[in-house]
Parts: C-alpha cells; structure tokens; sequence
C-alpha cells in the first residue's frame, strides 16, 4: 500500500534561516562583500563561470557568496540564473589570435615570436604559506612594467602548421550543436564535445586528463602554447545586420601538441588537443585539451581503449551540476523504495532459511 | 560602440553634458549572447558558454540609436544608445567624439597599455650558460 505522507515544513524552514546564519559566521566580523569575492577570490569567480557556463564576474562572486564557497553550488546558481534570461543570440567567433595578453607561455619553443610571458601565475613560487598575508593592510609594491608592451603574437600551432608539421583544423562554418538546446547524442562532434568540457568539472577534466599521461589512451603530450588574457566579443544584432564589438571577456587557450598521425598519402603530422575556457583556468584549459584528444582517438585511427577515449563515459560524467543532482538525489525519502527492497530481502532470507531447515 | 562598450555609466554620463530629451524604443534589457570559439582556434566554430549582455534602442529626433554592452548595467546601455543616436546627427558628430568618445578611449587605452607592459616585465629573457664538452 503507497501511503502519501508530507511534512518537514517547519524543519526546511528552521534549517534554512541556521543556514543563513552559518553563512553570514561570526557577527562582530565585518561582512564579505560581493566586490571583495570578485576582485580577491578572481579564481574562484573564473571556475564558476567556466562551470556556471556563463560569463558575469559580479554575479559568479555572488552565487559564491550565497552558496557560503561550495563552487558547485554556485555554479548551479549560476546555471539556474541563466536560464531566466533571453538569448539576443550568438557571436561571432571569438579571435584568440588577437588577444590582449596577460600570459603566454610555450613549452615547445624558447625562443619564439612575442616571447615567454608569465604574467601573473602562481608557477615557481615555493608553495609555502605566506604568514605575512595574516597581517591586513600591509603596503604592497606595484608590478612593474616594462617599457616596451606585449602586443599580438602569433600562434605556435601557426608556425607549425606552415611548416606541414600540424595538422590542420578543417575550415567548417557549419553551425555549431548546443547542449543547451538539444540533449547530448551520439555520435557527438567535435564541437558539442568542446562545449561539453568547456564546461565541465574541473577536477573530472584534469583526472581525465592525468589518466591520458599516465598511459590510459595516451598520446605524449607538449604544451604548444598557453594563452591566458581578454578577447573582445563581435555580435550581430538582427536589427542592426552588421557586427558590432559589445565588450570583453577574460579567456584561457591551451594548445596541445601531441603525437602524430600519417597515412599512405599524406606524410606524418603533430595532432592538437584544445582547450578554451573563460577566466584564467589553466589547469581545466589543459585538462580540456588532453581530453579533447583524447576523444579524437577515433577520428585519427587510433584504438578506443581507455576511459578518456570514451566519449559516452567522459560527456555523460563531465557536467558537475548533472553529476551533484543525480548523486545527492539518493539523500531525499526513498522511504517506499527501500520498504520494498527490505521486503525482497526477508522473503529471500525466508526462504534460505526454511530450505537449510529442511 | 567598442568603447562606449567598456566604459562604465559614471563615466558617460560625467562626459555628457546635458542629457537630451529621447524616446525608449526598447527599454534597456538583460539578456544573454552565446560566446563562440573555434576548435583549435581556427577551426569549426563551438559554443564556449553565454555572457550576460544588455541592449537598449532610443529615438533621438529622427536617428534611432543601439547599444548591446556586456554585463548588466542597464544605465550604460541607455547612455550608450543615446550617445549612438546622437552620433548620428552630423552637426552633431564631431565634437561628440571629441568630447565623449575620445576621452573614455584614452583611458582604455592607458589601461590597456599599462597592463601590457606590466606583461612584457614578465617576458622571459634567456642567457646561455657555459657550454658543456
């Protein structure tokens, strides 16, 4: 017999104002403001943006804040927000070629046009804690700044590929699958999976990614180039026909280099492996080229062998908001479901025991 | 529109002078565009993720003035179609780009270059070590 029970109302209730309470922490402590989270936590904003697949500092900082720093929470939030908001439509390709540079590195070349540029980067530093940021307020000197400024540089994958050495993308302008339109299906191409991982849990990209170096589907990977800056966004009004440049937004590339692929026909060529993000994300724009490879295997003659090769397994897990709502589902009432499994359970039990008695 | 793009309210509206009088064709609204890339960045394009974008659209006498600018700031996008409306009148044109576009375009060029050359004193210059034997 199902019996509809309901209830707990009160209990929500109280639990969330202790929430609210929680979040806020100590009163006599100033409150962290919205500002504050965008500007100083900049990290953790660019992570919700890439994973709330939506680009808007203020309001990642927000959902940060609402979410007490639980970044998949407030990615989810970012996520649901979107969903409140018309579409105006889509832009025009964005030109990372003609990004305005905070850093690019390559570990291919040391010397190459536009040089090795740092910018601000967490790399060579020690790793040890910094007890002089306990201390507030501290004077702090500026960065300095080198007379001659970094301007456009050209792409290492360009200078390969003139080269004959890189494979070359195939020009198509055919448009693009969205996963936010139409569910995932398969075989899914290449641009529905970029969108997939784009988007998709950092942690789940870089194990993904780990696994490939580590000999689960690899394909000895170099760093051709990381790009990590601001790109100015062209739209196309309807109204208007015509392009127009509507502001900017901050992007991470990374441009893999892996092993070749040849025929009888055409000689033996680097493949690349890519990643775009938003924000500055590294790590997750490697972990995405590695996989974005990695799911070529098919594509380039390569046996499908290990996890990451899989496309079903890496775009059907990759999306931490799918992949919370589906695990912590298992915490709300199962009440009935479980009655029955407890009574399939003593039946069988039942039945052991009067066979072993018998 | 590329600048007018970049620069907060305060700022426009600091630059012009008085605000004319103008019809709402379309009342500022927060909306999303979809940022595309392009496989291995000049391949076939992908949807990378949406950005939030706000647009207006004013009539200013006979001109109809647009503006599409990201984020969310609804003040800016009016001040924006307002100032593209306005630059539409000849009479009108030129000293509007001196007064208003050129000075929020050199403070985004300033800001620009000085983070560009806070980028260059981060550029790598390598020296060769002794040569091994």
């Amino acid at each position: 017999m199902y019996v509809a029970v309901k209830g707990g109302g009160r209990a929500i209730s109280a639990a969330h104002a202790w929430l609210d309470e929680t979040r806020r922490g100590d009163p006599s402590l100033p409150e962290l403001g919205v500002a504050q989270i965008e500007q100083q936590m900049g990290l953790a904003v660019d992570r919700v943006m890439a994973e709330g697949s939506c680009h808007d500092r203020f309001l990642a900082a927000l959902a940060i804040k609402q979410s007490k720093g639980d970044l998949i929470e407030a990615a989810f939030l970012l996520r649901a927000y979107r969903t409140t908001l018309v579409r105006f439509g889509a832009s025009d390709p964005i030109e990372t070629a003609a990004m305005r540079l905070r850093r690019r590195i390559s570990a291919t070349y040391k010397d190459l046009p536009g040089g090795q540029v740092l910018g601000p980067t967490f790399d060579y530093t020690h790793r040890l804690l910094d007890f002089a940021l306990a201390a507030e307020g501290a004077p702090r000197e500026a960065a300095p700044e080198a007379g001659a400024p970094v301007g456009e540089v050209p792409r290492v994958t360009e200078l390969l590929a003139r080269e004959g050495l890189m494979q070359r993308e195939v020009p198509d302008d055919a448009e693009p699958g969205d996963l936010t339109r139409q569910p995932l299906a398969f075989p899914a191409a290449r641009p529905v999976r970029l969108q997939n991982l784009a988007r998709g849990d950092e942690g789940f990209l870089l194990a993904l990614g780990y696994s490939t170096q580590r000999g689960y589907g690899g394909n000895h990977p170099f760093v051709g180039e990381i790009r990590v800056g601001h790109v100015a966004v062209d739209f196309t009004p309807p109204e208007l026909g015509f392009a127009i440049d509507i502001g900017d937004i901050a992007i991470t590339e990374c441009q893999m280099v892996n092993q070749f692929a040849g025929s009888r026909t055409e000689p033996a060529q680097f493949t690349r492996g890519y990643g775009l993000v938003f924000g500055h994300g590294e790590r997750r724009a490697m972990g995405m080229a590695l996989v974005d490879r990695a799911l070529r295997a098919q594509e380039l003659g390569e046996d499908v062998t290990a996890p990451a090769q899989d496309a079903e397994f890496v775009l059907y897990h990759s999306d931490n908001i799918e992949a919370t709502g589906f695990v912590e589902h298992l915490k709300l009432p199962h009440y009935v479901d479980f009655q029955s499994e407890l009574e399939n359970l003593r039946t069988i039990r039942r039945s052991a025991m009067q066979d072993l008695a018998e | 529109m590329a600048v007018l793009a970049r620069a907060p309210a305060d700022d426009i509206a600091a630059l012009l002078p008085a605000l004319p009088a103008h019809d709402r064709l379309r009342a500022p609204e927060t909306g999303l565009v979809m940022v595309r890339g392009r496989a291995g960045g000049d391949g076939a394009p992908f949807n990378l993720g949406e950005m939030t974008v706000t647009r207006c659209a004013v009539r200013l006498g006979d001109a109809v003035g647009h503006a599409y600018v990201a984020g969310r700031d609804k003040r800016q996008a009016e001040l924006a179609a307002l100032v593209d409306a306005a630059l539409q009148d000849p009479a009108h044109h030129d000293a509007l780009m001196a007064a208003v576009i050129a000075p929020l375009a050199a403070r985004q060029q300033a800001v620009r270059d000085a983070e560009a050359r806070r980028a260059a004193a981060t550029r790598v210059e390598f020296f060769t070590m002794a040569t091994m034997r």
